[in-house]
C-alpha cells in the first residue's frame, strides 16, 4: 500500500509528458495530397464507418487502396471503427465518404490524440504498472524507479503521441501476453499475445520467443501428461482468437487471401524509407534491391534472419524460463528488424519493449539501447517537426535512467552480465578483461556521435549532391548499434542460466 | 564519463529535480498563451526602440508599461538576446506578433530566469533543519519541500502556460526570505528591496519585513520576557538598512531622474518612493485583471445573480474588463478594500512584534500579509495566491498543524487558477499536474507526520474531496445543459466560491495558530 501514492504520481507523470508532446504537430500536417499517418488513421475510420465489411480491404470505387488503403489486421479496423462511431457523434464531417479526405482542424486533432491517450490509458499504462509491481528481488522504490524509466520511454511516446500511430495497443497486448506467460497463466497470456498480433502483423516479431517458450513449457511437463494438456489448450486458445478476429473474412476464400495480401506487401522491396536496419545500410555500399530479384531477396532475407535467430530460440526451447524468455525476445525482434523483408523504421519499438522489461536488470545496455532506437528515428521525427519533444523526452529518459539505476556505477563485468562470457574468453585469452572499459568507451563515443549528428542534422543543409546524407548516416551509425546489442544479447542468452544455476549452487 | 554524469544531475537528488521540472517547462512551449504573453512581447519592443524618457508613456498598445522601473530594465536586457531570435518581435507596431521563433524566446526566457528560482529553493532547503532526515529520501524534509517549491502547480501553469515571470520574482523573495532565515538580514534587505522594484504588487508583504526588520534587526536585545528592549536601539543598523533601501531605489528610478526633462521625473522628484508604486498601481487599476477568486467579489456575484441580465456578458471571461458596478450590493471602494485589508494585517504584525519568534514568525506574518491582501484587497488576482502558498511551503515541512493549513490552502488555490487554463487541450495538463502535486504533497506530507495527529478532521477532507465532482460539473457536465447560453459564469462562480471558502478557512486557522502559539516563553528559554 505504501507504494500506491508514488505508482500514482509515476503514471501521472508519464500521462502529463504524453500530452504535453502530444500537443505538437503530427505526421502530414498541412501536406497534401498523401498527408501522413494521421490522415491515415482518419481514413481507416471514414472507410469502416461508411463500407461494408467485404469491401474494407478491397479496392473499390469507395476504396482506393493507393490512398492509405486498409493494411494491418482486422483487429486494427475494428477499433477504428469503434473510433469511427464517436467520431460520427461528434462531427459526422470528420469520416464523410470522399469529402473528408485530408481533414484537419484543431477539435478533430484533440479527438485523434484523445483515442490514442485512451487507448494507452487502457492497455499499455496498466501493463507496465502490473510488470514492475510483479518485479521480483525489487524493493518498493525499485519498482516505482522502473515503472517510471518504462513509462518514460521517448521512442513509443513520440511515434505514438507526436508521429500518430497506435502501437501502445499492439505493445500493451503484447506486454500482457509477456506478463501472463512469464506469470504462470499461459492460456491468457497466449490470448493476449493473439490479440497483439491480430492488432498489427509486426507482431510477428514476438512470435517466435512465445512459441518457444510455451513449447519449452510443454516439453518441460513431460509431452504425454500434463505438458500435452497444456499444448492442447493453447492451440485452441490460439486457434479459437483468431478464427473470432478473422470471423468476417473467412466466409470466402477471396476475402481471407486478400487481406493477407494487403497485411504482406512483399513487392513493396526490402526496404522502405531509410530504416536503421542492414539491408538499408549495405545500400550504401552495394544496391541489393536493383541486382537481386525480388524473391531472391525474400529468400535472403528470410535466411538471414532464420539463422540469426535460431540459436537463442533452440536454448528457450530447451531451457525455458521467464528471465530467458524476456532476452529471446530482445535478440529475436533486433534479427527480425536487422534482416527482414520489408522493414519500418518504426519497428525498432518492437525492439525496445522487451528491452524496456530487462531494463532492472542490464541498466547500462538497455538505456544506451533505448537512446540509440529513438535517436535511429530522427529522420522520421525531423519530418514531423517534432524535434523539441525528442531531444527533451530523451534528455528526461537519459536523466530518469541515471537517478533510477545510478547505470554509471554498473558497469563492472557482473552488472553487465558477461561474467561467464569472459571466463570463457579468458581460457583462450588470459588478458581478456578490458571488455567493460571497453564498452564504456563505445558508450562515450555513441553518445558524442548521436549528439554530434543530430546537431549536424538540425543545423546544416545536406550538400547538394547526397541529399539523404543525414538519414543515411543516422541509419548507418544506428545499424552498427544494433548490430553491437544483437552480438551482446545473444551472448547475454547463450552464456546466461546454465553458469547462473551454477553460481547459484555455490553460494 | 565523468562529465555525462554530472550533465544529467551526477545522481543527487535535488539537481535530478530541478533538471526534470525543467524539461517539463520545455515541453509546455507549444501550450496556449495568454494575453500576458503580448504583454511582455510590447514591453520587450517598448524597451528595445524607445528612449528611456518614453517608457512608460508609449501607449501604442493597450498594454502599456506598468510595472516598476527595475522589471523594465530586465525586458531591455531580454530585448538584446530577443534581437537574435526574430527581430520582429521588438517593433512597437507590431501587435499580437508571435512568431514560432518569438514563442521560443519568451518561453525560454521565463524557463531561464527560473533558474534564479532553483537557486532560491536551494537555499531555503538549507534553512528548515534536517534533524528529522531518514534515510528514506523520500521521508526528507529537505526533499518534500524542493518538490513542493521547484513542481509547485500554480507557479508552472501561470508561468509557463499562461505565461508570465512570477518564478523568478516569487524566487528573489524566497532568497530573501532565506537569507533572513540565515541571519544576513542586510542581504535579504536588499533582495526584498529589489524586488519591490521589480513588481510592486509585493507591497503586500511590505509590512513584515518592515516590522521584522526594525523589531529583531534595528533592536539588538529583547527583555527578559521577550518585549522589547528600547535602550538596544541600534542607529548603524537602521542607517544601513535606509542607505540600502536608497542605493537600490536609485539604481531602479536614477536613470528616470536623469532624465530632468520630463514631466515624469518632476512627478517622481517630488513623489516619495513610495508614491510612485501608488501611482503605478493607479495606473494598473485601469488595466488588465481577469476574474479572481477574493472574498467580496465572490459575494457580490452571487447576489449580482439574481439580476444576470445587466452583468455585462463579457465581463467573464475577456481580460480587459475592470470596475463593475454590483446590482445588488453597494459597490466596493478602494477605499474599504484598503481599510479591510490593514484591519485584517495589523494583528499578525503586532504579533511580530510584541511576541518576536525569529524568522519563523516573520514568515507567518510574511503569509498572514499576503493572505489577508489577497482576501480584501483592491484589483486583486488570482495569481496572487502564489505569494502565500509558495512561503506557506517552507512552515509546512515543520509542523503538522502547518502542514494542514497548508494543504487546504494550496488544494483550493491552486484549484482557483483553473478557470486561466480555459482551451480543451489544456484540460488535460492541468487536471493531470494538479493531481500530481496534490498527490504528492498530501501524501508526502502524511508520512512525514504520520506519528502525529491525522492532517485533515471529517470537514476538510469532505472539502477537498469534493473538488473532484465541482471540477467534473464545471468542465463537463455545465456545458451539456441548458444555462450554459444564459449562465456562462456559474461555473466561474462556484469555482471562486468554493475556493474562497478554503482560502479563507486557512487563513483563519493560520491566524489562530499565530495568535494562540505560546511562543514567548520558548524564546525566554533560548
Amino acid at each position: 500500500m505504501e507504494k500506491l501514492p508514488f505508482m500514482t504520481i509515476v503514471v501521472l507523470i508519464g500521462l502529463t509528458v504524453r500530452w504535453t508532446v502530444s500537443l505538437n504537430s503530427y505526421s502530414g500536417a498541412g501536406k497534401s495530397p498523401m498527408f501522413g499517418d494521421y490522415e491515415a488513421q482518419r481514413h481507416w475510420q471514414e472507410i469502416t464507418f461508411n463500407l461494408p465489411v467485404k469491401q474494407w480491404y478491397f479496392n473499390t470505387s469507395d476504396n482506393n487502396l493507393k490512398y492509405w488503403g486498409l493494411d494491418y489486421p482486422p483487429l486494427t479496423a475494428y477499433h477504428s471503427l469503434l473510433c469511427s462511431y464517436v467520431a460520427n457523434f461528434i462531427n459526422p464531417d470528420w469520416i464523410a465518404l470522399h469529402t473528408s479526405r485530408g481533414y484537419e482542424s484543431q477539435a478533430h486533432k484533440l479527438f485523434m490524440r484523445t483515442t490514442v491517450f485512451i487507448a494507452d490509458l487502457l492497455i499499455y499504462v496498466p501493463a507496465v504498472i502490473l510488470y514492475c509491481c510483479c518485479l521480483k528481488e525489487t524493493s518498493t522504490k525499485g519498482k516505482v524507479a522502473n515503472a517510471l524509466c518504462i513509462l518514460l520511454y521517448p521512442g513509443l511516446i513520440l511515434i505514438d503521441y507526436g508521429h500518430f500511430q497506435y502501437n501502445s495497443v499492439s505493445l500493451g497486448f503484447a506486454l500482457w501476453g509477456v506478463l501472463g506467460v512469464s506469470c504462470g497463466w499461459d492460456v491468457l497470456g497466449s490470448l493476449a499475445f493473439c490479440l497483439a498480433l491480430n492488432y498489427k502483423q509486426m507482431e510477428l516479431y514476438h512470435s517466435l520467443p512465445f512459441f518457444c517458450f510455451l513449447l519449452g513449457k510443454c516439453f518441460k511437463q513431460g509431452l504425454k501428461g500434463k505438458g500435452f494438456v497444456l499444448l492442447m489448450k493453447l492451440a485452441c486458445t490460439v486457434v479459437a482468437s483468431f478464427f473470432l478476429c478473422w470471423l468476417p473474412f473467412l466466409t470466402e476464400r477471396e476475402q481471407t487471401l486478400q487481406v493477407l495480401r494487403r497485411l504482406f506487401p512483399v513487392d513493396r522491396g526490402l526496404f522502405e524509407d531509410k530504416v536503421a536496419n542492414i539491408w538499408c545500410s549495405i545500400n550504401v555500399f552495394l544496391k541489393i534491391k536493383d541486382i537481386l530479384p525480388r524473391h531472391s531477396q525474400v529468400i535472403l532475407s528470410f535466411c538471414f534472419t532464420f539463422l540469426s535467430l535460431l540459436p537463442a530460440c533452440i536454448k528457450l526451447t530447451l531451457q525455458p524460463s521467464p528471465r530467458g524468455f524476456k532476452f529471446t525476445l530482445v535478440s529475436c525482434a533486433l534479427s527480425f528488424f536487422l534482416f527482414s523483408f520489408q522493414v519500418h523504421e518504426k519497428s525498432i519499438l518492437l525492439v525496445s519493449l522487451p528491452v524496456c522489461l530487462v531494463l532492472n536488470e542490464i541498466p547500462f545496455i538497455s538505456t544506451w539501447f533505448l537512446l540509440v532506437s529513438t535517436f535511429s528515428m530522427l529522420p522520421l521525427l525531423l519530418k514531423d517537426e517534432l524535434l523539441m519533444p525528442s531531444v527533451v523526452t530523451m534528455t528526461a529518459f537519459f536523466i530518469a535512467c541515471t537517478n533510477s539505476y545510478s547505470i554509471f556505477e554498473k558497469i563492472s563485468e557482473e552488472e553487465l552480465q558477461l561474467k561467464s562470457f569472459s571466463i570463457s574468453v579468458r581460457k583462450y585469452l588470459p588478458n581478456f578483461t578490458f571488455l567493460p572499459r571497453m564498452i564504456q568507451h563505445l558508450f562515450l563515443t555513441s553518445v558524442m556521435a548521436m549528439v554530434l549528428l543530430t546537431l549536424l542534422m538540425v543545423t546544416l543543409d545536406p550538400p547538394q549532391k547526397l541529399p539523404d546524407l543525414f538519414p543515411v548516416l543516422v541509419c548507418f551509425v544506428s545499424c552498427l548499434h544494433f548490430l553491437f546489442f544483437l552480438a551482446y544479447f545473444n551472448i547475454i542468452i547463450m552464456w546466461d542460466s546454465r553458469n547462473r544455476r551454477n553460481q547459484k549452487k555455490i553460494n | 564519463m565523468a562529465a555525462l554524469r554530472v550533465a544529467t544531475g551526477g545522481g543527487h537528488w535535488f539537481s535530478a529535480l530541478a533538471l526534470g521540472v525543467t524539461l517539463l517547462k520545455c515541453l509546455l512551449i507549444p501550450t496556449y498563451h495568454s494575453t500576458d504573453f503580448e504583454v511582455h512581447r510590447n514591453w520587450l519592443a517598448i524597451t528595445h526602440s524607445l528612449p528611456l524618457s518614453q517608457w512608460y508613456y508609449e501607449a501604442t498598445s493597450e498594454w502599456t508599461l506598468d510595472y516598476p522601473p527595475l522589471f523594465a530594465w530586465f525586458e531591455y536586457v531580454l530585448s538584446h538576446v530577443a534581437k537574435l531570435f526574430d527581430g520582429e518581435m521588438l517593433n512597437v507596431q507590431n501587435l499580437n506578433y508571435s512568431s514560432s521563433r518569438t514563442v521560443l524566446f519568451q518561453r525560454l526566457s521565463v524557463i531561464f530566469a527560473d533558474a534564479l528560482f532553483v537557486y532560491a529553493v536551494h537555499e531555503c532547503c538549507k534553512c528548515i533543519d534536517g534533524k528529522k532526515a531518514s534515510k528514506e529520501l523520500t521521508e526528507n524534509p529537505k526533499f518534500i519541500l524542493s518538490v513542493l517549491l521547484l513542481w509547485n502547480f500554480g507557479l508552472i501553469i501561470v508561468d509557463h502556460i499562461h505565461f508570465q515571470y512570477n518564478g523568478f520574482l516569487l524566487g528573489l523573495m524566497l532568497l530573501s526570505i532565506a537569507r533572513l532565515f540565515q541571519k544576513r538580514a542586510l542581504e535579504g534587505a536588499v533582495l526584498f528591496a529589489a524586488l519591490l522594484h521589480f513588481k510592486h504588487i509585493y507591497l503586500y508583504v511590505a509590512p513584515a519585513y518592515g516590522i521584522y526588520l526594525l523589531r529583531s534587526y534595528c533592536f539588538t536585545a529583547n527583555k527578559p520576557d521577550g518585549s522589547v528592549r528600547w535602550d538596544s536601539f541600534s542607529l548603524a543598523r537602521v542607517a544601513s538598512l535606509g542607505l540600502i533601501v536608497f542605493i537600490v531605489s536609485a539604481v531602479s528610478l536614477g536613470p528616470f531622474l536623469a532624465l530632468v526633462s520630463s514631466l515624469f521625473v518632476s512627478i517622481t522628484l517630488s513623489l516619495e518612493e513610495n508614491n510612485l508604486f501608488l501611482l503605478l498601481l493607479l495606473f494598473r487599476k485601469g488595466n488588465k485583471l481577469q476574474q479572481s477568486n477574493n472574498v467580496l467579489p465572490a459575494i457580490g456575484l452571487q447576489l449580482k445573480l439574481l439580476d444576470p441580465n445587466k452583468i455585462p456578458k463579457a465581463s467573464m471571461t475577456s481580460g480587459l474588463v475592470q470596475q463593475f458596478e454590483h446590482t445588488v450590493l453597494p459597490s466596493v471602494t478602494p477605499l474599504a478594500t484598503f481599510i479591510c485589508t490593514l484591519l485584517a494585517i495589523l494583528p499578525s504584525v503586532f504579533c511580530l512584534w510584541f511576541k518576536p519568534q525569529g524568522p519563523k514568525g516573520f514568515l507567518r506574518c510574511l503569509i498572514l500579509c499576503a493572505l489577508s491582501a489577497f482576501m480584501f484587497g483592491w484589483h486583486v488576482h488570482e495569481k496572487a495566491i502564489l505569494l502565500a502558498v509558495l512561503p506557506m511551503s517552507l512552515l509546512s515541512v515543520g509542523k503538522a498543524g502547518d502542514a494542514s493549513i497548508f494543504l487546504i490552502l494550496t488544494t483550493a488555490g491552486h484549484y482557483s487558477l483553473f478557470p486561466l487554463l480555459f482551451t480543451a487541450p489544456e484540460l488535460p495538463i492541468k487536471t493531470l499536474l494538479m493531481l500530481l502535486f496534490t498527490i504528492y504533497s498530501i501524501s508526502s506530507l502524511k508520512m512525514l507526520f504520520r506519528k502525529e495527529k491525522p492532517l485533515f478532521n471529517w470537514m476538510e477532507k469532505v472539502y477537498l474531496l469534493g473538488l473532484g465532482p465541482l471540477e467534473i460539473c464545471c468542465e463537463f457536465i455545465f456545458p451539456l445543459t441548458a444555462w450554459r447560453p444564459q449562465y456562462p459564469f456559474i461555473p466561474l462562480l462556484l469555482t471562486s466560491v468554493y475556493c474562497a471558502v478554503g482560502i479563507t478557512y486557512a487563513w483563519f486557522q493560520l491566524y489562530v495558530s499565530v495568535l494562540t502559539d505560546p511562543a514567548v516563553l520558548r524564546t525566554k528559554k533560548q
